[in-house]
């Protein structure tokens, strides 16, 4: 059982990725790595005004959680964060932020790795795209290729 | 009671979030769940027209189709998740 507590933050506020890094590694002198990935609104070739993301409360910071632990009995690491935003949000803007540290890159990278693979299949959270043309917004189709980035996590270690 | 909840284009179709059932003792699975819900009326029928589809938590945690719901108190049901 790990003994790093990961922190989870599911808010309609923007993240700041420098402040994140460094509320981690602050007078911290065993962390060697820090792998960061931010997802982002595309507006898909000037389409989308906007994106309106739905969550469950409640269950979405649960299931990251539980995804988070997962992470941290597979590799070992000195911090982990994740940021996942909701509501409105316009191309260009930040909707998710993964920072994981370690001593060495290999396991930040993986692990940062991992739990996207995981929190996209698994976490409660919908799209909806709103046109910039104005006719009726949808709901985005969950991808098959998002599902498929899973196998590999369960034949490699 | 048991407490139902929706999201996405499940809780579109559906015309509401959440809602309270009395649910009969014959369902017995998150399938049949699924096609009692179809039975009661065209809205439900929209949302769980393709019942193989939807994901449902039970508590909070992802459950299959075959999973009991006894002793459930919130069960969630919604299509496949885009987050990320």
């Amino acid at each position: 059982m790990s003994t790093v507590k990961p922190l989870i933050l599911i808010q309609t506020g923007d993240f700041d990725t420098a402040a994140e890094i460094s509320r981690m590694t602050r007078g911290r002198r065993d962390i060697g790595a820090v792998v960061t990935f931010s997802g982002l609104c595309r507006d898909e070739g000037g389409m989308i005004s906007a994106l309106e993301i739905e969550h469950y409360p409640g269950m979405a910071e649960a299931e990251i959680r539980r995804i988070a632990e997962d992470v941290l009995a597979r590799w070992t690491l000195t911090g982990l964060t994740v940021v996942h935003r909701f509501g409105f949000i316009k191309p260009g803007e930040n909707i998710v932020l993964v920072v994981a540290a370690s001593a060495h890159r290999h396991a930040a990278f993986e692990a940062a790795c991992f739990l996207m693979d995981y929190l996209k299949n698994a976490a409660p959270f919908w799209k909806k795209q709103h046109l910039v043309s104005g006719e009726a917004s949808d709901w985005v189709e969950a991808k098959a290729k998002d599902k498929e980035a899973l196998q590999r996590w369960t034949t490699v270690k | 009671m048991t407490k139902l909840v929706y999201f996405a284009w499940v809780r579109e179709r559906i015309g509401k979030g959440e809602e309270y059932l009395d649910l009969e003792p014959s369902i017995v699975t998150v399938g049949d769940l699924l096609s009692h819900l179809k039975t009661r009326g065209e809205e439900y029928e929209a949302a769980f027209e393709y019942p193989e589809v939807i994901r449902v938590a039970i508590n909070q945690e992802h459950v299959d189709h075959d999973t009991p719901i006894k002793g459930a108190d919130e069960i969630a049901l919604f299509p496949p998740m885009t987050g990320g």
